[in-house]
């Protein structure tokens, strides 16, 4: 137990996420969230949780995603029982598609140095006619596709609700309209001061910046570094249709709800989350050439969302020399990631555990390598 | 069908008509006029379930705003009925609950 | 824009969109004017080239009048894409539609949006059961096909369409089994200071007095200051409930329709990203725009009751006004005398505006429902009680309810909870409609199939 206050500035599915895990174990938790209009990332997830893949040039980063999703239905069930609100969880294994001999090759090697490097990764490859026994509706131009038992989906939108009742049910404050300018640090008293742009304040004894985007100007306020430069993602969504696609793709899933979500695009444009006909009619299409049944579908709604994304696309999670007690999370996987954010980083991040092991690799010294080049992969 | 209609088109002089059928049942209504129209002034008072709650719904606005006078046309499903001139020999079905997709589960060319 | 097709791109076939197209084609400007349905005259002139000469007759001289103008519209030389759903109008003039099952794109110079007004939404108990139709539905109905009730109908609410379908029905021999009119007593005291304006359109005021007294004269059951409406039945509506001078009263009925005024249909002009201002009398959004209908420094206009209610013939004023100057801004030399008598006309049109707002002033408890189990969102079905729940959550706007709630992500993409959603959450923060805002709205700005985008 701790008698220690701690703000987590953004309410987003990984500041949630963080907040939750420390006021379950008993902290006093403040969450600090911007307005209805804030760019949000937690908005534009694609829902996904996902293994496969994940940690390709950093090991401890693909046992991070492991370990996450097994950890995610405890978290599921814990939110349903704690607010009644369903985060959607179905784990029972996703698909990669591709559309040439050579993706598919690249990807068999990428998931086989993987698993060889990190252990318990499982994947099978599969031809059409296997793929065909799980996902019937997929068209000619699918010519290979990887399975992961460990993968699965969720409702990024519940989760986010879920993790918000929750920080209530477990008596956490949440105050929303908050854009904070300034985070002070006392040397003396070691307290932190949150500071929004309408004078409000907040004092704590811990602080932990999970802002998205707005990490590049608050990172640095307590000593810490979290360069995230936005890369637009869009994303389509259909109407509701009657169930037809048992698991999800990485690029095509049909949610709880019955809508089809097809993802998604990669585009340095600056903080525009709008959406361009170029890139919905290429979305479309691939979608179609995918699923062909798809082309009766009708879509409903495109949105843009601003992915923060490190150089490398790996998180950053890391302690604060210059000002102990305050840490600054960020990945652009919340939803994969919930349930480790929870369990691990809150209670960490609030001072009642150690780090994970070897998490050194998380902290931001990595991306000041000179001899790494990054492309903003993820 | 249903009972009464809600609505009817007075008989004047010696329109043009065409001949729908509704989940089996034919009618014959004045060409021109909307699938919606048509279904209306036929006796159908459910157009439609809805996807949630498996409700029964019916036209709302008329004027392809409101989306509850979604019906099966001619195999395509929730098409906004109220948008749709009738033609003759148009097969149309209540929609029950979401939109399915034909052959997702074949993956063939449509 | 070197690979513009037109000097002007118009989406919408009702007055405004068709006098715009004939102002604009007068001034030898290019013109292409798009239409989902598909024929011209959008809600209020809706099948008037094809109407028979009886049904013209029963829905009175102001809907006759539309003749003229479509017949100028089809002689103007304009080129009319009809069947043409519009999904996206960008910055730059691009406007993508699907047509014939095909997602094309059109460029011009300049756009004009001109999409209409549609029926404010109303949200009671039981506003959701099959035989609850807005009265602007059933005054389509009989435009489109001279469709009449077949039994006894209820209407219910305030504002002039309402009493004029009452009185086209009465002309065409249907029965009007009762008019519930749920105009406030406070209402008439609020509008009388806007009365001497209002004489000015005495015209418009004898127009709706005789309206009323026709109504009168026929012996139409009329519940005037009816508040506390409900509509009740399980599957289809079976009766109106309501209270009035403090006694209940119950009419049975199997058609119930509601009107209380109609709203500007901003799915439009919200997704290309325009500044809009929740108008307090009108008690609905309006995009910002300049005196002519420009959207700030684009190359969009807006124009009729897209732009903020001001009936059909302001509405037609209005679209050759922004033709003029959308023909200046091109170069084209417009006649100031022109533009001044229009302007005449359109304030002659309009004086009677700000009396009808005023007195047919929505009331709050048809607008913000109390009862929680009231349906807000039709298409996901999320009703009042869990709006204001997720307020309790810390929902501050309506992008964050869609998020926890759904409410708003349905086919019609939030037009018909819109306004209730941000007036709900308004109240439940005593915070000013302005200051909660409204949806993010983006394209498609109307469904379209996936396969239109695959040639």
């Amino acid at each position: 137990m701790s008698n220690e206050q701690m703000t987590v500035v953004g309410g987003g599915l990984v500041g949630a996420a963080i907040a939750y895990g420390a006021a379950r174990v008993g902290m006093r938790v403040r969450l600090l969230d911007q307005g209805d209009g804030a760019f949000r990332a937690s908005r534009g997830n694609f829902g996904l949780v996902w293994v496969s893949s994940k940690g390709g040039n950093m090991p401890r980063y693909a046992k991070w995603s492991r370990d996450a999703a097994k950890m995610w239905p405890a978290l599921h069930q814990e939110l349903l029982d704690l607010t009644g609100v369903d985060s959607g969880l179905q784990q029972t294994g996703g698909f990669w598609l591709g559309f040439s001999d050579a993706e598919v090759q690249a990807r068999a090697d990428l998931l086989e140095k993987i698993d060889r490097e990190v252990g318990g990764v499982p994947f099978q490859m599969m031809a059409p006619s296997e793929l065909k026994q799980y996902l019937p509706g997929i068209g000619p131009a699918v010519v290979g596709g990887s399975f992961g038992p460990l993968d699965g989906h969720a409702n990024p939108l519940m989760l986010l609700h879920a993790l918000h009742a929750g920080l209530r049910a477990k008596g956490a404050d949440i105050i929303t309209g908050v854009d904070v300018a300034e985070i002070r640090h006392d040397a003396d008293s070691g307290k932190f001061e949150a500071i929004a742009d309408d004078g409000q304040s907040w004092k704590s004894d811990r602080l932990v910046v999970a802002a998205g985007l707005g990490n590049n100007r608050l990172a640095p306020k307590v000593g810490l570094s979290a360069p995230v430069k936005s890369i637009r993602g869009q994303v389509l969504i259909t109407e509701r249709l009657k169930p037809f696609l048992d698991y999800p793709t990485n690029k095509v899933r049909q949610t709880r709800e019955g809508s089809v979500q097809i993802g998604s695009t990669s585009e340095d444009v600056g903080l525009d989350d709008g959406t361009t006909t170029e890139k919905i009619e290429w979305l479309a299409r691939r979608a179609v050439a995918t699923f062909p049944a798809l082309a009766q579908a009708r879509l409903v709604r495109a949105w843009g969302a601003l992915r923060p994304l490190t150089p490398d696309g790996f998180p950053i999670y890391q302690a604060s020399e210059s000002c102990p007690g305050a840490y600054v999370a960020t990945c652009h996987s919340g939803v994969s990631l919930a349930a480790a954010h929870s369990f691990v980083i809150g209670p960490w991040m609030g001072g009642l555990s150690q780090p994970p092991p070897d998490f050194d690799v998380f902290k931001a010294a990595r991306l000041s390598d000179p001899n790494a080049s990054f492309s903003y992969g993820h | 069908m249903d009972t009464e209609a809600l609505f009817s088109i007075p008989q004047t002089g010696e329109p043009e008509a065409v001949t729908v059928t509704f989940d089996g049942s034919a009618f014959t209504v004045p060409a021109g006029i909307s699938v919606a129209a048509a279904l209306l002034v036929s006796g159908v008072r459910e157009f439609r379930s809805s996807a949630v709650g498996g409700v029964p719904r019916a036209p709302y606005c008329m004027m392809g705003v409101c989306f509850e006078c979604l019906v099966e046309i001619d195999g395509v499903p929730a098409r906004q009925s109220c948008l749709v001139p009738v033609k003759d020999g148009m097969v149309v079905r209540r929609q029950i609950g979401a939109a399915h997709l034909d052959d997702a589960s074949s993956g063939e060319e449509p | 824009m070197s690979n513009a097709e037109a000097d002007l791109v118009i989406i919408g076939s009702g007055p405004a969109g068709m006098a715009a197209a004939c102002e604009a084609r007068a001034l030898d400007m290019s013109v292409v004017l798009l239409d989902e349905q598909a024929d011209i005259g959008g809600q209020i002139y809706r099948n008037i080239e094809s109407a028979p000469t009886d049904r013209v007759d029963i829905l009175g001289k102001d809907y006759e009048a539309g003749r003229r103008l479509a017949s100028d519209f089809r002689n103007s030389g304009v080129r009319h894409l009809c069947g043409a759903v519009v999904w996206n109008v960008a910055l730059d003039g691009s406007v993508d539609y699907v047509e014939n099952g095909r997602s094309q794109q059109i460029v011009g110079r300049n756009v004009l949006l001109a999409s209409g007004a549609m029926e404010r939404p109303f949200p009671i108990a039981g506003w959701t059961l099959a035989g609850v139709m807005g009265a602007g539905a059933a005054q389509i109905l009989l435009k489109g096909s001279g469709a009449l009730p077949n039994g006894p109908v209820v209407l219910a609410g305030c504002g002039p369409l309402l009493y004029l379908l009452a009185w086209q029905y009465l002309r065409a021999g249907a029965r009007v089994e009762a008019l519930v009119d749920t105009t406030a007593m406070s209402a008439y005291v609020h509008a009388a200071p806007y009365g001497v304006a209002a004489l000015r359109g005495w015209r418009d005021l004898a127009k709706g007095l005789k309206l009323l007294s026709a109504l009168k004269r026929h012996g139409v059951p009329f519940f005037s200051r009816s508040s506390e409406l409900v509509i009740e039945g399980d599957k289809q509506v079976e009766g109106l409930s309501f209270k009035r001078r403090g006694r209940s009263v119950r009419i049975p009925a199997s058609l119930v329709l509601l009107h209380q005024g109609v709203v500007p249909n901003t799915q439009l002009t919200w997704s290309t990203g325009a500044a809009h201002h929740w108008d307090a009398h009108q008690l609905c959004w309006l995009p910002e725009t300049d005196a002519w209908g420009r959207l700030g420094e684009t190359p969009l206009y807006v124009a009729g009751d897209s732009r903020a209610i001001v009936g059909a013939q302001a509405s037609a004023v209005q679209g050759r006004l922004a033709a003029l100057a959308i023909g200046e801004r091109l170069g084209i030399k417009t006649d100031a005398a022109r533009r001044e008598a229009l302007l005449r006309q359109f304030k002659r049109y309009t004086h009677i505006r700000p009396f009808l707002n005023a007195l047919y002033r929505p009331t709050d408890e048809n607008r913000i429902p109390q009862d929680p189990g009231v349906v807000v969102c039709r298409c996901e079905e999320v009703t009042a009680g869990q709006i204001r729940r997720y307020v309790e959550l810390g929902c501050l706007g309506p992008n964050q309810t869609k998020a926890f709630g759904r409410c708003g992500m349905g086919l019609c993409q939030g037009r018909f909870c819109g306004l209730t959603v941000t007036e709900i959450i308004a109240q439940a923060r005593g915070a000013a409609p302005e200051e909660v805002g409204y949806y993010r709205i983006r394209p498609p700005i109307k469904p379209v199939m996936l396969g239109d985008f695959v040639h």
